[in-house]
């Protein structure tokens, strides 16, 4: 995400980060050249006008050019802007620890809370429904999906499938309910407030249910028009939910602002969900309807699958976008996967020598449901733009699997013994070339030398060994991040390799 | 060809939107005024917030400002027609129907994709009774084997325009259903035959090379399918929608676009946007929510709507 928009940023403050003093012109020069990259992200115009603004004046006015470190100064104003932006507080040292809840959404106590969506066609509100109630069932609370879109067709189905899929294959024991009415799908547009009385009907069986929270899936349009908002506005004035969310397309372009507005003067709302933000999108929305309406953005959808929603933190963001990386989320991401018990064990055998193949197998597993390797190393300082022109080969990760869970345990255990003709039953058994079961068993061998080298160093030490190890054109396949680069930087490779360890202390 | 009897006055309906805000506005700001600097920047700011793209606007004021500084330019007039003019030569002359398959006897396969949430199955409805207003018999595959409710809003589509659907399981081989579809329309001996895909973003890879598969086995029953590949683009879109066009086009062979949601934009300015980054044409507009609302994109008449009083 915001990918482009981070490449935009980073070319123009390149340029001055390396200077030892610049001009007022070279600051000039950058910032339109920052302009182009929130234009070019669809930003809104007026948005980009003022944000540029701001940070030429707060440059010069703070003398940027004077200053002994002037390019790293320029990044600390921009970074600052860029959090106020996106809606959080430069100077709030919050969402930066991992593990802090960041937003929550507000619990009302006699229940149920009840949270409205609304949002145009097509930008995705019913799976984020399922979205935020796989979130809200994480969490213990037990939700109910209301269908209040009586409007689209299969729209009822669609929440439906959805709610049942968030209550049997999503982690969490809080039940998933689902609410709606199909057959009243027939009166709506005929009489007037079906959808009213639909999620009246919710109400009355969350409340019997003792449900936690109860989340309405309201009607969109194709745009913003009076009958849209006269549905809404009644559904808002006769169950008066705690909370409304307003979904907006991360791909939508500058009439983002416009319709955020609209939805926002008719119904106030509380927060909005950016969906799709996992497309190489250019997220200008995210950071336009902050500054127009004044509501945060409180979600981020980041794929198709119910557990694809993170709470969206306004200073990691603005760090992922400056290329700064975002740690905090990456060890997050980390300890929701990585046991600590495991790590230890592993720690012991890698300080002997002795890993195995199914040690290995397990980390590279590990790593790949933390999700795609593109957008864990993102979250890398300085990795984000190295990664841009690097293709990374999920396929080639795959064979490495495939080609393990060919070996029998004890070939796994001890990959000394894989003779030619082991060689060959492996490849065949996974479907890769001889040669490449070769090349792994070599590899995996210099692994476990130099973990057993590396065990007794220091963090220094341990860096410098790792940075000659893919300087020296060894593969970058220790601990599972094996040939990343499609076109190699080992700027990426070393990084990788680096950042695989504090994990395991 | 009798497909699509092109009602202007349609088409400029459809627009009312986008002229309402994109054109209207430029119009009005430029006409009877004198040209000078601050309105040329206006005219800049107009122009990105109507999503034409800053590489599209970069060269179109570049192009009013020398004008202006070389004198030949003084009127907002001047400026409104070098606009009309610079945009209309964007689209030179070119075929924008739809291919049919030429072997006697065989279904023509239109294979329609695209992003998640921009109006395929609508558009598929369109196309279907376009067609079937044409005379032509129309089977409809519904390869979308992702999504819940998918199969079952292109089959309440499907029975209110009369033609039939082959469909697979819920999360079975989307490649399978366009095997069968294909089968299908051939036995059925149909005219056409649509297949809707999942949503899929262009970046999300193994779903592209599903793309391929489905062409690969569509093209095992009929050599030459598919005959379109239409690429389904959400008019609302923003700068992202050229990134679309160019990652489908390489791994779909999209062969057009369809323009979803013109009226639901007060934009529009991206199909200028798309023209500058990319050569597949854009073969049709959807202009409305009833599967009436299509046309077929013509960019002469597009510009004028645009900038009609």
């Amino acid at each position: 995400m915001f990918d482009r928009l981070s490449d935009g940023f980073n070319n123009a403050l390149r340029k001055l980060s390396g200077k030892g003093n610049i001009s007022e012109s070279n600051v000039r020069e950058a910032m339109e050249e920052v302009r182009t990259a929130l234009l070019e992200a669809d930003v809104e115009y007026g948005v980009v006008e003022q944000f540029c603004d701001e940070v030429l004046r707060d440059a010069l006015g703070r003398d940027v050019t004077q200053s002994l470190q002037p390019g790293q100064e320029m990044i600390g104003i921009v970074h600052r802007k860029l959090v106020e932006l996106l809606g959080g507080d430069p100077d709030a040292e919050s969402g930066l620890a991992p593990g802090d809840a960041g937003p929550d959404i507000l619990r009302i106590s006699p229940g149920p809370t009840i949270v409205m969506m609304c949002g145009l066609q097509g930008s995705g509100k019913t799976t984020t429904c399922g979205k935020l109630a796989g979130w809200l069932k994480k969490r213990g609370r037990s939700v109910m999906l209301c269908a209040a879109d009586l409007q689209r067709p299969a729209a009822i189905e669609q929440l439906e499938t959805v709610a049942r899929q968030a209550d049997t294959e999503l982690p969490g024991s809080a039940r998933v309910l689902f609410h709606g009415e199909p057959e009243r799908a027939k009166a709506y547009g005929q009489a007037v407030g079906v959808a009213v009385e639909v999620c009246q009907n919710a109400l009355r069986r969350a409340r019997a249910e003792g449900i936690d929270t109860l989340i309405l899936d309201t009607a969109g349009r194709l745009h913003v028009n009076d009958e849209l908002m006269d549905e809404l506005h009644k559904v808002n004035r006769t169950l008066t939910p705690h909370q409304i969310f307003l979904v907006v397309d991360a791909m939508t372009g500058q009439d983002a602002v416009r319709s955020a507005k609209a939805f926002h003067e008719r119904l106030a709302i509380d927060g909005v969900v950016m969906t799709k933000f996992d497309s190489d999108t250019r997220g200008g929305a995210a950071i336009s309807v902050k500054r127009v309406t004044g509501a945060p953005l409180r979600f981020v959808g980041i794929g198709e699958k119910l557990d694809a929603l993170e709470a969206f933190h306004p200073e990691r963001m603005a760090g992922r976008i400056l290329g700064m990386g975002d740690v905090v989320s990456l060890v997050e991401k980390a300890q929701e996967q990585v046991n600590e018990e495991d790590a230890k064990k592993l720690e012991a055998k890698m300080a002997k020598g002795e890993l195995t193949m199914d040690d290995f197998l397990k980390q590279m597993k590990t790593l790949r449901r933390m999700g795609p390797l593109r957008q864990i190393m993102g979250m890398l300082p300085g990795v984000g733009s190295a990664l841009k022109d690097i293709n990374i080969d999920e396929k080639h990760m795959d064979r490495i699997e495939a080609m393990i869970e060919s070996m029998t345990p004890r070939e796994r255990a001890k990959p000394d013994v894989i003779n030619l003709s082991r060689r060959k039953r492996v490849a065949s058994g996974s479907g890769v070339k001889v040669d490449e079961v070769g090349g792994l068993v070599k590899q995996f061998g210099v692994i476990n030398k130099l973990t057993k080298t590396m065990a007794g160093m220091s963090g220094s030490q341990k860096a410098a060994a790792a940075r000659e190890f893919s300087g020296a054109g060894g593969m970058a396949g220790m601990q599972g991040l094996p040939s990343l680069a499609g076109k190699g930087s080992t700027k990426a490779k070393s990084r990788g390799v680096k950042k695989r360890k504090p994990k395991k202390r | 060809m009798g497909l699509f009897k092109s009602a202007i006055g349609k088409l400029k309906q459809g627009l009312e939107r986008t002229r309402e805000s994109f054109a209207a506005q430029i119009r009005s700001m430029l006409v009877g005024k004198n040209l000078d600097e601050a309105l040329i920047k206006e005219l800049e700011a107009r122009l990105i917030q109507s999503d034409v793209g800053v590489h599209a606007t970069r060269r179109l004021i570049e192009g009013i400002r020398a004008d202006y500084r070389a004198g030949k330019q003084t009127r907002g007039e001047h400026a409104l027609a070098y606009l009309k003019r610079e945009l209309k030569a964007m689209w030179p002359e070119a075929d924008r129907r739809l291919k049919f398959n030429e072997t006697p006897g065989e279904p023509t396969v239109i294979l329609v994709t695209g992003i998640n949430g921009v109006g395929k199955t609508t558009s598929i409805a369109k196309l279907c009774k376009a067609l079937r207003d044409e005379g032509k018999t129309v089977l409809l595959g519904a390869c979308d084997t992702f999504r819940a409710g998918a199969v079952r809003q292109l089959e309440i589509w499907a029975d209110r325009l009369g033609v039939e659907v082959v469909k697979g399981q819920q999360g079975g081989d989307p490649a399978a259903v366009a095997f069968d579809a294909t089968a299908a329309a051939l036995s059925r001996g149909v005219d056409v035959l649509i297949l809707d895909t999942a949503g899929r973003l262009h970046t999300q890879d193994p779903l592209m090379r599903q793309l391929e598969k489905i062409r690969a086995v569509t093209a095992k029953k009929i050599p030459t399918a598919p005959h379109e590949v239409l690429l389904v683009l959400d008019a609302t879109s923003g700068q992202n929608a050229i990134r679309q066009a160019e990652e489908f086009g390489k791994a779909a062979g999209v062969t057009g676009i369809f323009l979803s949601k013109l009226d639901g934009t007060a934009r529009g300015g991206i199909v200028i946007a798309v023209r500058e980054a990319t050569d597949i044409p854009v073969k049709f507009v959807g202009v409305g929510e009833t599967p009436d609302d299509v046309q077929p994109f013509d960019p002469e008449s597009f510009i004028e709507a645009m900038f009609e009083e």
